[in-house]
């Protein structure tokens, strides 16, 4: 396709259409920048002392802050991680192995979506209770304890594996269809790859973009997750958040742009590193 | 670093459906072997089982003599070329040439180097830097050839490597890959539905039906003297014209002529002819009528009306410019051993199945 600049001339049978797209851009702006702007402007203006940054300057410095969003982003990275670590092979295994399975895989990857988190959080809180007294007298009763960690609730972690498996399923069954997984696969099989060698040399590389947008999901959903987290009682940046705005409004607002700021420039990175094969 | 293939009893059933059917087949070092059938006759499901990607309910694939059923896919001595573009996307020509070296831990000198020759081999020397989504499908095929002789296999298996390519190129890379495997010696399974690639390029073809072997033999003979009905119209084109058999001869079209192979024990029969073996003359007064023509280059394919049903001649260009549709003509079958089957028409028909390009 060749590439368009938005310099070419355009004749009048194509203006039209352009028109709209214009209008559509716009009303899209208007409808994510006002918004942000406003949040903005609510940060640094005040009536009695004007324009001043000094709601980001507290922010560094503010109690919780780099604690919770350090948290968050240790979760994101953990629950990535071992989201792909079971759903990639387990997807290949049914398409290779059991295709009849497919469905039954699918349905039961986008069942968190059909269940409330509210739901979801009860029955872990109920799970974790009752576990710590089952298990009381047992040697996994440290474990149990241990999964709750406040330092690093791996609890939350496997919750949020199941959260964003929707979308990590979805952004995968995309990226597989695009290539022939059996044929690739068993050509190298024949050539002599052992299974590990083939899932980290063939099928992964391949895979790139559809990796690089199921980590993007499950970064955005896992720094912005609020409601697991709080009613388990942990305090991530998102959790923080809320807490902050009750005493100080300025400066949780300030907090949540500079989150959107970060979120976007994180996604930004990873977009990259996973994002190299498009130089072709 | 050839070797012989054998299969012997090979089964494998998939739910309701016998793919192999207690298959045997031996296949001597150096050769090249088409396993020929229609589809879902089994042939690929062999050739996956010597892959190692398939395993045989019962039976067992032999190489050299040596039980390889239960060896993993990736263990085993087999280079193979698959039907679906099958390169790494990933990865450009000369690195998927060297993929199975790099899985060996071959060094980078030692590996690109090969597979710089291979892709010479194969005619792409040029072509080494290019990723699979920049060469032809002919290209493509001939890398993955490339990359299937890189480890030097004993066996070489073709899964109907060509059917995804235009006509001509088809053509061009059936010679060119009977050329290589000639000059490499190795031993050689090729999987095919065309008749015509099985005949031009195979030492052995072995026609398949059912999960079961039909006949193995050398092209000519399988054309000449099939064994079976199923044979003779797969491998071809044949006529099936109502005969009567008296003692080994059979009257047909108003002649006399010898029965090949045993005579049925039923008179009335099928007698199978092919269209090379049908003559049509210009005759005013002929009993039968060109109903159409067409052209096949060397030859042309006359579909004539005779005795209330039609049959299939071909006959040389030149003398076919003198009979155009609707031309009153004389037909003759060539006086030759036929082949006869079970009464199964009442009027001259042919029978086209997967007739070749």
């Amino acid at each position: 396709m060749a590439a368009l600049t938005g310099l070419e001339r355009v004749s009048g049978a194509a203006a039209r259409p352009r028109v709209w797209r214009g209008v559509v851009f716009l009303l899209a702006a208007a409808y994510f920048l006002i918004p942000l702007g406003a949040s903005f402007w609510y940060t640094v203006h005040t009536p009695v002392e004007g324009v001043s940054l000094s709601a980001y300057g507290e922010l560094l410095t503010a109690e919780g802050f780099v604690r919770s969003l350090l948290l968050s982003l240790g979760l994101a990275a953990a629950t990535i991680v071992l989201v792909l670590l079971l759903s990639l092979p387990a997807m290949l295994a049914v398409r290779l192995f059991a295709p009849r399975l497919r469905p039954v895989m699918e349905v039961l990857c986008t069942l968190p979506l059909v269940v409330p988190p509210i739901t979801f959080v009860a029955g872990i809180g109920t799970s974790l209770r009752v576990g710590t007294d089952v298990l009381a007298p047992t040697p996994f009763w440290a474990t149990i304890i241990a999964v709750q960690d406040p330092g690093f609730p791996v609890v939350l972690v496997l919750a949020y594996v199941v959260l964003v498996l929707p979308f990590v399923y979805r952004s995968l069954d995309a990226g597989l269809r695009t290539m022939d997984v059996r044929t690739l696969v068993e050509a190298a099989r024949n050539l002599g790859a052992s299974w590990p060698y083939v899932l980290f040399r063939v099928v992964v590389p391949n895979l790139r973009s559809a990796l690089a947008s199921a980590s993007f999901l499950t970064l955005a959903l896992v720094l912005g997750e609020y409601t697991v987290a709080s009613l388990l009682g942990y305090e991530p940046f998102a959790v923080w958040i809320v807490t902050a705005s009750g005493s100080a409004g300025q400066l949780s607002v300030a907090v949540s742009i500079l989150s959107l700021l970060l979120i976007w420039l994180l996604l930004l990175a990873v977009s990259t590193v996973f994002g190299r094969e498009k130089q072709k | 670093m050839t070797a012989s293939v054998e299969f012997r009893a090979l089964r494998r059933v998939f739910g309701k459906t016998v793919a192999l059917d207690g298959l045997d087949l031996i296949i001597a070092p150096g050769e090249f072997v088409a396993l020929l059938g229609p589809s879902g006759c089994g042939k690929t499901t062999a050739l996956r089982c010597v892959a190692g990607f398939e395993r045989p309910d019962s039976g067992a694939v032999l190489v050299d003599g040596r039980d390889i059923t239960n060896v993993p896919a990736n263990k085993r001595d087999a280079g193979m070329v698959f039907q679906s573009y099958s390169l790494f996307p990933n990865l450009n020509a000369r690195d998927n040439v060297a993929f199975g070296l790099r899985v060996r831990k071959v060094p980078a000198v030692v590996r690109h180097a090969k597979a710089d020759e291979l892709l010479e081999l194969v005619g792409l020397p040029q072509h080494a830097d290019r990723y699979p989504h920049q060469l032809s499908g002919g290209q493509q095929q001939r890398v993955a050839l490339a990359r299937a002789l890189a480890l030097e296999p004993r066996v070489l298996l073709l899964d109907e490597p060509l059917s995804a390519l235009d006509a001509k190129v088809r053509v061009a890379l059936r010679e060119e890959i009977r050329r290589l495997q000639l000059d490499l010696g190795i031993t050689t399974i090729f999987v095919t539905h065309d008749q015509e690639e099985a005949l031009s390029v195979a030492d052995r073809v072995a026609v398949l039906r059912e999960g079961r072997l039909e006949q193995v033999g050398s092209p000519a003979e399988v054309y000449d003297r099939p064994a079976t009905p199923f044979v003779a119209e797969f491998v071809g084109t044949m006529n099936h014209l109502a005969g009567q058999v008296t003692g080994d001869q059979v009257s047909v079209l108003g002649q006399l002529l010898p029965v090949d192979g045993k005579v049925p024990a039923d008179p009335s029969v099928d007698v199978l002819i092919r269209p090379e073996a049908v003559r049509v003359d210009l005759d005013e007064d002929g009993g039968a009528e060109v109903v159409t023509a067409s052209f096949r280059g060397a030859s042309v394919r006359l579909r004539v009306a005779v005795a209330g049903g039609e049959v299939l001649a071909d006959v040389p260009g030149h003398e076919a410019a003198s009979l155009g549709p609707g031309t009153r003509v004389a037909v003759r079958l060539v006086e030759r051993p036929v082949l006869v089957a079970a009464r199964t028409v009442t009027v001259p028909a042919p029978v086209v199945v997967a007739d070749a390009v």
